[in-house]
């Protein structure tokens, strides 16, 4: 499933995350002729993240293919693509304008295999950029991706590293069934090195992206880094924390998190959504269901204010997970 | 597939053979449905059941105009579709039981039925959730290069959608292979058109997306068929979509739930004098183009079918419970 064909040694370079997932799609372009982008502006305009910014040029109208504002049909019709022998990678500008879509992935993408007995499959993509940081107010800046975890039928991934927007699409591509793949929004400028020869990854599992032994964290997406901002806090007050990066939500790798809890004893998430009916919820209950006798103290979790995201920045921030917010509840945990 | 697949253009011939091929399929809907309604009063059938009866002329004027690599897509209301478009009625009828030999292995019912082998594609119960698939259908074949028409049966209800409007933009803009059939049947559930619509005259939507557009007869197998023709000969010829409204009316319930508060029994009696089965065969004893002995051996060929499927179904099995997760994911995933 996972093509090594990419073994081109060379040292890392530098990356935005952008820029690692623009190639990850020119890769998918160029490697499958199945394979074309649909959506808003992805064409012309180059993407309102300018994920796709000179596609258009390089592979033209067709294959890098401007939709009108009509997220049900587009959506819908790389769905229909799908079923008829298609690749199509559809992108929603942003979560909450999937909203207007919805119909189409619950009922359609989701149940589509299922109505039929097993007889189609949609191998559809919908990349979709989710969450706040951008003072974009509370039309552009949710965090739902808890709800379409919720959806059999549907896989979730969240790439939260340079490696992971670079290699998540093309196994994404070779599923079989719809993936919905959430970018958040603030980790597009992000910069780091990455391997020349970086490649297709795995979209099923968690990964331990800090080792520690006192208190796991779990999180996904544009949360990563200020949990990790938070971990490397608390190991200057001696607390070793562990942070697990889900990458997937659906299928949740609830191994990879049972395992790091039964060791730690504590767990924290921390997730973008609001905490009512959270994934974070989901998380906690598979912890409980699994880990609860190895447990030294109550789950915590770390989750955006219930309240419509605001436009000033301070209400914004204040109403986001933070690593301070992370930190303290690790304290609280530890009764330290 | 049905014997009534033409070769690409031909033109329609109305030989005593093709019009007999049509009455046989309307009749074959007409009865199979019969049978549903009194199957779901004995509690076989369960669920929703939409019955066709009363528009059969239309699914049967236009289905035979499609080739096999063609692709339909449907509502919750296809069962004459399904069968017209050769899906076999011992499948269909052992999904309407909810069997394991169903054309959905039983996950689908009524409402879902589909048929890879002959590209019948459900079975949507989304009002208008089918037409973006049909668009997205079209839009694969054209970027593969392969010369196949999408069929998409909505209802009038359907217009009232975003996604109607959506969908019909994109397929003009894109010059898409798709045939849009809309079955106006007056109601959408109890709501009738001229409560749901600014314009009744739905035809004209379509036109305002450039979206060529013609009204017919729906009680008129022959006038829907000669329309479905030279709309699916000219989505062959490359000129895009096309959109036909029949204007036709259903004799059943909406559901089996439906007590027909909305209308007047008047109304349903004043229509059935337009029964598309009746009336073709009046037409055809007229013209002399209907034997005596035509109708009953009709009948009883496709009583003989229908009872088949019915036994069909009887015998079918009930899918283990073990299997419930089955076909959620093409790939084993343990969410
Ligand atoms: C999106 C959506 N809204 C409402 C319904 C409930 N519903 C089922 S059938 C129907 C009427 C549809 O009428 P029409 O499109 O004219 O089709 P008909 O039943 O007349 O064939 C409604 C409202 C539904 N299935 N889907
Ligand atoms: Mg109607």
């Amino acid at each position: 499933m996972i093509d090594a064909d990419i073994t081109v040694a060379a040292a890392s370079r530098m990356i935005t995350y952008r820029d690692a997932m623009r190639e990850a799609l020119r890769d998918a372009l160029l490697r499958d002729e199945r394979v074309f982008l649909m959506g808003e502006d992805v064409g012309c305009y180059g993407g309102c993240y300018a994920v796709s910014k000179g596609l258009y040029d390089e592979f033209g109208p067709d294959r890098i293919r401007d939709t009108p504002l009509s997220e049900s049909t587009f959506v819908g019709a790389g769905i229909g693509a799908a079923l008829n022998g298609m690749r199509p990678i559809v992108e929603i500008m942003t979560v909450n304008f999937s909203l207007l879509a919805l119909d189409q992935i619950v009922n359609n993408a989701a149940t589509l295999r299922h109505m039929s007995g097993g007889q189609v499959s949609v191998p559809v993509v919908f990349r979709i950029p989710t969450g706040a940081g951008r003072q974009l107010a509370a039309q552009h800046s949710h965090s739902l991706e808890g709800w379409y975890a919720h959806v059999p039928g549907l896989r979730v991934v969240a790439p939260a590293t340079l490696e992971d927007a670079r290699g998540m699409l093309w196994t994404a591509l070779q599923d079989p069934d719809p993936v919905v793949m959430f970018e958040h929004v603030m980790l597009y400028n992000m910069e780091g090195t990455l391997d020349a020869a970086a490649g297709p990854v795995d979209i099923d599992r968690a990964a331990v992206r800090r080792a520690g032994r006192d208190v796991t964290l779990i999180t996904y997406g544009g949360s990563l880094f200020k949990t990790l901002a938070a971990a490397e806090a608390l190991a200057a007050d001696n607390i070793s924390a562990e942070v697990v990066d889900l990458r997937s939500l659906r299928p949740l790798d609830a191994e990879t998190v049972l395992a790091s809890v039964a060791r730690t004893r504590r767990a924290v998430i921390v997730d973008e959504g609001w905490r009512t009916g959270s994934f974070a919820a989901e998380v906690s209950a598979r912890i409980m269901e699994g880990a609860f006798w190895s447990l030294d103290a109550p789950v915590a979790r770390v989750c955006t204010a219930e309240v419509p995201i605001p436009y000033p920045r301070h209400l914004e921030q204040a109403a986001l997970p933070q690593p301070a917010a992370i930190v303290a509840a690790v304290k609280a945990l530890m009764g330290a | 597939m049905s014997d009534l697949s033409p070769p690409p253009h031909a033109k329609p011939r109305l030989t005593r053979d093709h019009l007999l091929g049509l009455l046989r399929q309307m009749v074959r809907i007409r009865r199979f449905e019969e049978r549903c309604g009194e199957l779901y009063q004995q509690e076989k059938i369960r669920g929703f059941l939409h019955l066709y009866i009363g528009e059969e002329a239309v699914a049967a004027g236009v289905m035979g105009c499609l080739h096999p690599e063609d692709a339909v897509v449907a509502t919750y209301r296809e069962h004459g579709h399904a069968i017209l478009r050769g899906v076999p009625m011992t499948a269909v009828m052992a999904e309407m039981y909810g069997k394991a030999e169903g054309c959905s292995h039983g996950r689908g019912g009524s409402m879902h039925l589909f048929d890879v082998g002959t590209r019948f594609f459900g079975g949507n119960a989304i009002v208008a959730g089918g037409l973006p698939l049909a668009v997205g259908m079209a839009l694969a074949d054209r970027m593969r290069g392969l010369p196949r028409v999408t069929a998409c049966f909505f209802g009038d209800g359907a217009v009232a959608e975003g996604e109607f409007h959506e969908s019909l933009n994109l397929a003009a803009l894109w010059k898409l292979p798709v045939l849009f059939v809309c079955e106006n049947n007056l109601y959408a559930m109890g709501t009738r058109l001229d409560r749901a619509q600014s314009q009744t005259d739905l035809h004209l939507k379509a036109a305002v997306y450039q979206v060529a557009s013609e009204a017919v007869d729906g009680m008129d197998v022959v006038a829907v068929e000669a329309a479905a023709r030279r709309m699916t000969d000219a989505i062959r010829d490359g000129a895009g979509p096309q959109f036909l409204e029949c204007r036709t009316y259903r004799f059943r319930a909406h559901s089996m739930f439906d007590p027909q508060l909305y209308r007047d029994k008047a109304e349903v009696d004043d229509w059935k004098r337009h029964d598309p089965v009746a009336r073709l065969s009046a037409w055809m004893r007229e013209a002399g183009m209907l034997h005596d002995t035509d109708l009953p051996t009709i009948e009883r060929e496709t009583e003989a079918e229908i009872e088949a499927a019915v036994a069909f179904a009887e015998a079918g099995k009930w899918e283990p419970v073990e299997d419930l997760a089955k076909d959620v994911y093409t790939r084993e995933v343990h969410p």
